[in-house]
C-alpha cells in the first residue's frame, strides 16, 4: 500500500472522512484491540500539549503498539541545531508511523515528504490540526445523527482559530449553514469566506453571541488564544468578549450541543457544564476513538 | 505605435541568434535575470531599462545571444511580467513570437510571507500554487497553506 499521511483535513475525501468516523464508532464500542502489536509509533511533540499528546499515546497503546518520542524539543538534537529533515529521517528508520506537533506552520507537510512512514499532523502552529477536526465531526454526527443540513454557529476567535478553519473545510461536504460570531478584530478570514462562496454555501456574520444562539444545532465555542497574538493590546481588547452562561440557554433548540476544542478559560461558564447542552468533555473523550481510527486507517488495518 | 515597433525591430535585428524578451516592466528586469539564471553566464546579454513604451510607459528589454529557453523556464517570468513577449531570433529574423502562460505551480523562486512558515526557518525549497484573481496573482504556500502575494519573489 502506498504511504498515506494525514496533514490537512483536505487530504481526506468525503468518503475517507465517513470511513474514519464509522471506524471510530467501532472503537468506541470495543476500546481495546491489539491488532497493532509489534508496531512502534513515534510521538514527536516539539511544542507542549496535554490533551492531544495523551490521547494519541493512549490510542496507540490501546491498539497494542508501543510509543517512543518526546514531549519537549529542548531535550532533543533540535536544540543542537539538527534540521527537522534529519530528525525525521532518523526517526523514520525506527518506527511504523510518526505523530508530530510542531510550532512552525507547514512542518508536518514537510515531514511527510521526508519521512518513509506515514505522518499524522497533531498540530502545526496555527495551520492545521486534522485529528481535532475529525473528532469534532464525530461529535457532531453522534449528537445530531447526521452531518447533513445542520446550522453551525462558530464563536470566538475565528481569525486565528485553526479548528474553526478546518471544521469549515470539512463541513463544506455536508450542506452546512454557518454562522460566524466574533468581534470585528477576530472575524473569519476572507480566504475561507471566498472558499464558501465558491462552493455556494451560506453563512452569516455577527458580533452578538445572543443573536443566533436559538437557531443553531451546534454551538462551536473557541478560546481566544493569547499565544497567537503578536499585539498584546489587541489580545486585551478581545480576550473576554464572550461568556456563555446557563441562563442564556433557555430558548435554544432542544437537541443543540455546545462543542469546544478545550482548554476553555472564561468563554463557557462552569454552570453550563451541568446543562444537557454541554458536550465538550464527551467531545474530548471522542478524540481517543477517532485517533485510533486514524492510525488504523493510515496503517492499512481498517 | 509605428515608431515603437520600429524601435523594437531595430533592437531585435542586432541579434543574429538568440532570445529577446520584450515588454518587461522596467522595475523587474533584474528579477527577470535572476529567474532565468542569467547571472554569470558567458552569453552576450544586452539589457534595456526605462525604454519608452506606448502601452506601458516605461519598459525593459533583455536580449540574450545564442540562448533558447524551455517554455517552462520562460513561463516563470509570468509572475513578474505577465505581458512580456518572447522573440526567438535565428539568422537575424524573428522566427517565433511567444506570450507567457502562468504556471500552476512555482517552485523555488518566491518566498512565503508567513514568518511562521517552516520554509522561512529550515533549508527548504518553497512551493506555491498560483491563484489568478483576475487582476493579480496570489501564491498559496504548499506547506503552511497561507496566501502570499508576488512581492515576496526572490
Amino acid at each position: 500500500m502506498a504511504k498515506k499521511s494525514l496533514i490537512s483535513i483536505g487530504d481526506f475525501t468525503k468518503d475517507e472522512i465517513l470511513h474514519v468516523l464509522e471506524t471510530a464508532k467501532e472503537f468506541e464500542q470495543n476500546k481495546v484491540q491489539n491488532f497493532l502489536e509489534g508496531k512502534v509509533i513515534a510521538s514527536l511533540f516539539f511544542e507542549p500539549s496535554t490533551r492531544t499528546r495523551l490521547s494519541f499515546e493512549t490510542a496507540i497503546n490501546r491498539l497494542g503498539a508501543k510509543v517512543i518520542g518526546f514531549s519537549d524539543a529542548s531535550n532533543t538534537s533540535q536544540s543542537k541545531g539538527e534540521t527537522l529533515k534529519d530528525t525525521i529521517k532518523m526517526v523514520s528508520n525506527y518506527v511504523d508511523m510518526i505523530v508530530m506537533r510542531h510550532p512552525l506552520e507547514g512542518s508536518s507537510r514537510y515531514a511527510s515528504e521526508v519521512a518513509s512512514v506515514p505522518v499524522v499532523n497533531a498540530g502545526d502552529g496555527a495551520n492545521q490540526h486534522p485529528s481535532q477536526t475529525l473528532l469534532d465531526l464525530y461529535s457532531i454526527m453522534q449528537t445530531q445523527g447526521t452531518l447533513d443540513g445542520l446550522t453551525i454557529n462558530m464563536v470566538g476567535d475565528l481569525k486565528y482559530g485553526r479548528t474553526t478553519h478546518s471544521l469549515l473545510q470539512a463541513m463544506s461536504h455536508f450542506k452546512t449553514k454557518f454562522i460566524f460570531t466574533s468581534p470585528d478584530e477576530l472575524k473569519m478570514p476572507k480566504e475561507y469566506k471566498t472558499f464558501l462562496d465558491c462552493k455556494g454555501i451560506k453563512y452569516e456574520e455577527t458580533d452578538s453571541l445572543e443573536e443566533h444562539l436559538n437557531d443553531c444545532d451546534i454551538l462551536y465555542m473557541t478560546r481566544v488564544q493569547q499565544e497567537r497574538f503578536t499585539d498584546p493590546m489587541e489580545y486585551e481588547r478581545v480576550k473576554d468578549v464572550y461568556r456563555l452562561t446557563a441562563s442564556m440557554l433557555d430558548n435554544v433548540k432542544p437537541g443543540m450541543k455546545i462543542l469546544h476544542p478545550l482548554p476553555r478559560i472564561t468563554e463557557i461558564d462552569q454552570d453550563v457544564d451541568d446543562t444537557p447542552y454541554a458536550y465538550y468533555f464527551k467531545q474530548a473523550e471522542n478524540g481517543l476513538y477517532v485517533r485510533m481510527a486514524i492510525i488504523s486507517y493510515l496503517l492499512g488495518y481498517r | 505605435m509605428e515608431n515603437n515597433i520600429n524601435d523594437t525591430k531595430l533592437l531585435v535585428s542586432a541579434l543574429e541568434n538568440g532570445t529577446v524578451l520584450d515588454h518587461i516592466p522596467a522595475e523587474v528586469v533584474y528579477k527577470a535575470l535572476d529567474i532565468l539564471n542569467l547571472k554569470g553566464v558567458d552569453n552576450r546579454i544586452t539589457i534595456g531599462i526605462n525604454l519608452s513604451s506606448k502601452a506601458q510607459g516605461k519598459k525593459g528589454i533583455i536580449k540574450i545571444a545564442d540562448k533558447f529557453f524551455e517554455d517552462e523556464q520562460l513561463n516563470k517570468l509570468a509572475l513578474i511580467a505577465p505581458n512580456a513577449t518572447v522573440n526567438i531570433i535565428r539568422d537575424f529574423k524573428v522566427v517565433e513570437k511567444k506570450t507567457l502562460t502562468m504556471p500552476s505551480e512555482i517552485i523555488g523562486i518566491a518566498k512565503c510571507m508567513n514568518p511562521k512558515c517552516i520554509t522561512n526557518h529550515q533549508p527548504i525549497k518553497t512551493r506555491f500554487t498560483t491563484i489568478d484573481n483576475g487582476n493579480e496573482i496570489s501564491l498559496l504556500c504548499h506547506y503552511c497553506e497561507k496566501i502570499s502575494d508576488t512581492r515576496g519573489i526572490l
